[in-house]
Order: structure tokens, then sequence, then C-alpha cells
């Protein structure tokens, strides 16, 4: 008997893995420990029992260690990142935006998640949802709205746009769908080949999961244990088709074949910052890539050009918004737990919006791009052509 | 020395000058390369720089342009660029466009290089000449080489460059032999990409061509000489940068124009020069339409007389140099 029930205890949870997904409330993380006065000083949390599912390998532990400083920190990231996208989508509809233009609002947890848990020489890459990205990996929110204005003082100086924004440690901002996979996967190789102890998390949606490439480059890096978490930020639907109609499976995070996966509750940015963490700690110590499944969502439609609403019902974004939201929940665990009153929140928020506000009137006081740049950057600096023609054969430029 | 020597020891020169690059592609290490252009680099380097990969081009492509992106310098071997079309999109969107679009913040100095262009009885899907592809793309460099000094001096540069270089070979070519000059041994011999060579001087018609015909262009120039025709054969070496003006300076002094090349008529290199020169000051100095000698309009055929006629010869580049002078015996 007690064998039995020594079965049935761990058959059971495996059990619920291949029957649903995690659980994506943003506020079911529990205080199990009183909250220190010195606001460095870490306290311990416990994450609801359902935020993780593994395949082929431990989930990560429950059990978070937090600061006051760090909670405050994740706030105000993610207030400022859901304004900076806010922003875009006003000076969109003020047609101050050309082209495409895709917002990450109700994602926050993903992308202030992941940041939390690695470092500056870690290395991340994504597709076209990657303004916050860009932000957090040492850009500014003017140099990114000015990017998106098509200025000169853009983080690509105007000539990447909403999809291609750069940093150091932050490889873009990539167009083609599933396309940013591989090249991630080579940036995991030259830091192996480097040997230096660092991380590449390589994001891509549930559309891009079937990307044949995607396969392509887990094969990879599985054969050479690159040190390469693989991202699939779950948002539901690829554009509007939902990923029960792109996917025969859609339990993205068992996608990897014999690479381990881990579903994340990334509603949750507390679920989110402990997978990261694990995932970081993984690839580094040499155990080959990983990969990682924030279960999350879009408030808004596709890209701007698409209200959203005609694939999915009005009443279940307004569910995931009013019960499910990062930010609130995130919110709710400060007041709770006596990290800062609900003034101090609102001073965040204040200055969060003042900040994306000033970083506005910045952009749009830089001016657009010297025609000169028209013809910079097609080729390294100093191995150009000796000229590049224009739109007819007198229309050429010298180098 | 002949040409897979040539490209062999460029890889290996470029290897031992420089830890940040390596060779990737599928058969590169064991099995030494499906042509053999990478013999004995896995003993001499190991695996961690010569790395056998899966039969997965698209995969391996976007691998070397993200390791390109995170500062090595990878020289990705497709085993023809028959097969890079399944990786296209990684060549020219990823390698070709991301300088540009990051405002010049992020530079890829990636080769893809590989055999191109028709073999020998391999029919339609292994015999495709992809210079117009490549060479339509701004962010790209893409090189044609011909002679093992080509090789060599062509293929430091482009792993030098840093710029995505694509690197056309032809498999006809790597078994042949060559002379090399005392200059082109050395460790440190470099030739300029976008650079044309006059290979034989002449001052009736001009010979443009690249890569194998080239060869066929010199024979050519060499029966012409029998019938006192004097013609000027240039080997291209670039596609892109094109030496226009090495080609216009030719057209200025014999007004007349012949473009020959493998691959097919249709939007190709030879309908790119003749553009270029009708366009400018070499339409007043022509004296007889230009004339591009091709692949012919047809997916290659097996069959050896098939075959025969879907590419260019010597008599047939004979012929219609004649027919650019007006002499029709």
């Amino acid at each position: 008997m007690a064998t039995l029930r020594c079965l049935r205890r761990s058959a059971l949870p495996r059990l619920s893995i291949f029957s649903r997904g995690v659980q994506t409330s943003a506020d079911t993380t529990r205080l199990t420990s009183g909250t220190p006065e010195d606001s460095s000083e870490p306290f311990q949390v416990t994450l609801h029992e359902d935020s993780f599912h593994s395949y082929k390998c431990d989930t990560p532990s429950l059990d978070v260690s937090v600061t006051k400083d760090s909670l405050l920190d994740m706030y105000r990231q993610m207030q400022t990142m859901r304004r900076m996208e806010m922003a875009a989508d006003a000076l969109y509809k003020a047609k101050l935006i050309r082209g495409f233009c895709h917002l990450a609002i109700g994602q926050e947890a993903v992308s202030v998640g992941i940041e939390s848990g690695i470092t500056p020489e870690d290395r991340v890459i994504t597709a076209y949802r990657c303004h916050p990205f860009a932000v957090l990996r040492g850009g500014t929110i003017k140099g990114v709205i000015a990017e998106l204005l098509g200025r000169q003082a853009g983080m690509s100086h105007g000539k990447g746009g909403s999809m291609h924004i750069f940093t150091p440690s932050f490889f873009g901002g990539n167009g083609i769908v599933g396309a940013q996979v591989p090249v991630g996967a080579g940036i995991a190789f030259a830091q192996k080949y480097l040997e230096r102890k660092t991380a590449t998390f390589a994001l891509y949606g549930d559309g891009a999961s079937n990307q044949g490439q995607v396969f392509e480059a887990f094969n990879m890096a599985k054969l050479w244990d690159l040190p390469c978490v693989f991202v699939c930020e779950n948002n539901k639907y690829g554009m509007g088709t939902s990923a029960e109609r792109s996917s025969s499976n859609t339990k993205y995070f068992t996608r990897g074949d014999q690479i381990p996966g881990i579903q994340v509750n990334g509603m949750d940015i507390l679920a989110s910052h402990q997978a990261v963490k694990f995932a970081r700690e993984w690839v580094v110590e040499g155990k080959g890539p990983l990969l990682l499944e924030f279960v999350t969502y879009r408030y808004g439609g596709h890209s701007m050009s698409d209200p959203g609403t005609t694939y999915r019902t009005r009443e279940e974004i307004q569910r995931m918004r009013s019960t499910q939201d990062p930010i609130r929940g995130l919110q709710r665990y400060i007041e709770e737990w006596g990290v800062a009153s609900e003034e101090d929140l609102k001073a965040i928020d204040k200055q969060a919006k003042q900040e994306v506000d000033r970083a506005v009137e910045e952009a749009k006081e830089s001016p657009e791009p010297e025609v000169k740049d028209l013809w910079t950057d097609i080729y390294y600096k100093g191995t150009e052509p000796p000229f590049m023609r224009g739109r007819e054969r007198e229309e050429i430029h010298y180098y | 020395m002949t040409v897979r020597e040539a490209l062999n020891t460029a890889i290996e020169e470029e290897m031992l000058r420089d830890e940040s690059v390596f060779v990737m592609g599928e058969e590169v290490a064991r099995y030494n390369g499906a042509y053999k252009v990478t013999k004995g680099l896995l003993d001499k380097f190991g695996d961690k720089r010569v790395v056998d990969t899966p039969i997965t081009e698209m995969g391996f492509a976007g691998l070397a342009v993200g390791a390109a992106l995170a500062g090595l310098r990878p020289i990705c071997e497709f085993m023809t660029f028959n097969f890079a079309m399944q990786a296209i999109d990684q060549i020219v969107n990823s390698g070709g466009k991301t300088y540009y679009m990051s405002g010049g913040n992020v530079p890829c100095p990636v080769v893809f290089r590989g055999p191109n262009g028709a073999a020998s009885g391999v029919a339609a899907q292994h015999s495709q000449d992809y210079c117009a592809w490549y060479g339509s793309i701004p962010g790209l460099k893409v090189v044609s080489p011909w002679s093992a000094e080509d090789c060599k001096g062509l293929l430091k540069a482009a792993i030098r460059d840093p710029n995505p270089v694509v690197f056309l070979e032809n498999e006809m070519l790597y078994g042949v032999s060559f002379p090399m000059s005392q200059e082109a041994l050395s460790d440190n011999f470099l030739l300029p990409i976008g650079k044309a060579k006059v290979e034989r001087e002449g001052t009736d018609v001009t010979i443009v061509a690249h890569s194998k015909m080239v060869t066929h262009s010199l024979e050519a120039a060499e029966a012409l000489a029998k019938e006192d025709i004097k013609a000027e054969v240039i080997n291209l070496r670039s596609i892109r940068p094109l030496d226009i003006d090495t080609i216009l300076k030719s057209v200025k002094k014999t007004n007349r124009l012949i473009i020959v090349e493998g691959g097919f008529p249709a939007f190709g290199v030879g309908s790119e020069i003749c553009a270029q020169i009708v366009e400018g000051e070499g339409f007043d100095y022509l004296d007889a339409p230009v004339e591009r000698v091709t692949g012919a309009d047809v997916p290659t055929p097996y069959a050896a007389n098939l075959e025969a006629l879907s590419f260019p010869d010597t008599p047939l580049i004979v012929k219609v140099a004649k027919r650019a002078l007006y002499r029709t015996n």
C-alpha cells in the first residue's frame, strides 16, 4: 500500500502536466518570512505550487529570495516599460510612427523578469516585439522612441525602426519570424568558443515556434551543449492564429526533444525571475541548452493595424487585464507585504510617466537623419565600394 | 598550385593568424570536406575550430551569422550553393542587413563559401549560378574567383573583411593547377575585393568573364589571335562591388563588349554590366551591340549532349566575338 501511495503521489503531478498549462495568476505568491527593515536584506516568499511545469528536468524551487529594493525595481521597470509602450501607441495613432509597431503591453513580466535574473555579460536576442529589451539591456527610452519616430537620436539612428534596435548585449530586434533563433544559438556558440561563463536568451513567440529553423537550432544547441536558453514567449496567438490552431503540440516547453524545458507562469514576475535564474545557472554550468515557455498574454493587437478582437473575445482580454495583470499583481505583493505603501507606488507611477513623457519630448526634438546617412553603414566604415548608385545614373554617392 | 590547395592554404593561414576564425559546415572536419577543400584542417586545429554540422543549412547559416555578430569570424561552407537556397534568408536578411539596420552598431564578419554554378552531369537542381542572386543585395560582398592566385588572395581578403562575403567557387576548377607568383605564396598575400584583373590585353574587343568562363574566354582570345583579332580578357574576380571602371576603360579602347557567364541569361551579371555600360558614357564608345554569352534559359539537363548546349564554350565565344566585329567567316 505504501508503494502504491508513493506511486500515486509521484504520478499525479506528472499527469497534471499533460492535462493543462500552468496557472497564470499574477498575485498568488505568499510571504513566508517577515519583511526586514533593511531594504537590501533578502526575505523569502513562496510561489504558487502550479507556477512551473517541467519536462526532463526538475522544476525551479518555489521559494524565492527577494529584497524590498528588488521588488520596487521590478515594479518601476514594468511600469516604465508599459508607459513607454502606451506612449508608442499614442504616437502611432498620431501618425508619427511609420510602418510596423508591435507592443508588449501585458507581457512586461517576461522582459523585466529576464533582465532581473541575468547579468550585463549575458546576451539576449528576440523578434520584432523588442522595445522593452532594448531599454532594459542598456538602451534608453529616448533612443527607442526616437528610433520609432525615425530620428537621428534613435538607437539605430533612424535606420532600423521599431523592429531593429540593438545594444552591445542585445542583438535585436529581428523582423523575420524565427530567424533570430539560430542566430541566438550562434551567439551562444561564440560564448562557448570564447570560454565565457555567460548565457544567451533567444526568444521567439508561439507563432514562430513551428518554423523549421527553430528545431534546427535546438538540435545543434543540444548536440554541442551551447549555453543557450530558448525562450518561447507564448502569448497564445501568433498574429490572429491561436496556439491550438497553429501547433499540434501547444506544450512549447516539451518541443525541444532531448532538451529539457520548463513552463512558467509568465504573468507573475517572481515566477519569471525564479525561472530565469534557474535557466541561466543551468546553461552556464555546462548542462546544455534549456527551453523556457512563458505563458503570457498580449493585451493589444499583434501590431498597430490589428484591433485584436476578431480572433478572441473582448471578455477574454478584459478577464486577463483585470485578473492576471503582472503589474497589478506585483503591486498587491508590495502593498500586502509592507514593502511600500500605495502612495509610494503612485509616486513611482508618476515618475515613470514623467520619465517617458520627457523622453518622448526629447525624441521629438531630434532631427531626422541626415541625407548623407542614406549611404552610411551599408558596408563597414572604410571598406565601402568606391561608390553606390541611387535611383538613377546621376544619383551616385562616392565614398 | 591547384585551386583546391590555394583555398585550403588561405583558410589555414588565416586560422593561424586569427584565433577567432573557424570553419563550419557539412563534412568539413572528419570527412575532410565534400570536395576536400578543408582537408587536414581538423588535424591541425581540432574540433573546436573545424566543426562538422548536421544537414541543416538554414540553421547553421543562422548560427554562423550569430557567431559573427558576437565577435567571431566564421567561414561557413555550403557543400554547394544550391543547398544554400535553404539558407538564403539568413545570408541576405540576417547577414547582409544587420549592420545597416543597427545604424552601424553591429558588424557581421562572416564568409559563406562553397562551389557554385554548373558542375558536370548533375542536372538541374545541382547546376545553378548564384552570382546574380547575391550580387543584387547591398550589404553583401560577392566574389567569384578563377585562378589559384585569385582564390588565395581573395579568400584571405574575404576572411579579414568586416562585412559578410559570399565566396562563390567552382567545382570544376578545384583540381586545376595554376602558376603562383612568389608574392602569392606569401602568407600575407591579399587581393582587393572589388577589383577586376585584365588577364590578357587587346585592342579589338573586350571579353568580360568570371570563374570558369575566364578559361574559355582566354582560349577564345588565343583562337582569335590566330585570325589577327586582339581580344582583351577581363577576369571580374568580384561581382559586388563590380569593377565597372576597368570594364569601361577597356570598352573605350576596344569599342566592343562581350560578357561571358555560366548563369542564366535573364537578370544576370551580363545584363547588369550591359546596363551599366549603355546607360553611362560607355554608350558613346560602342561600335556594336553589347553581346551576352550565357547559360541557356533552361533548367540544366542531365544528358551530355543537351548539357553541352546549355553552357558557353570556347567556340561559341569565338563566334560571338567575330559577330561583334562584323566578321562572319
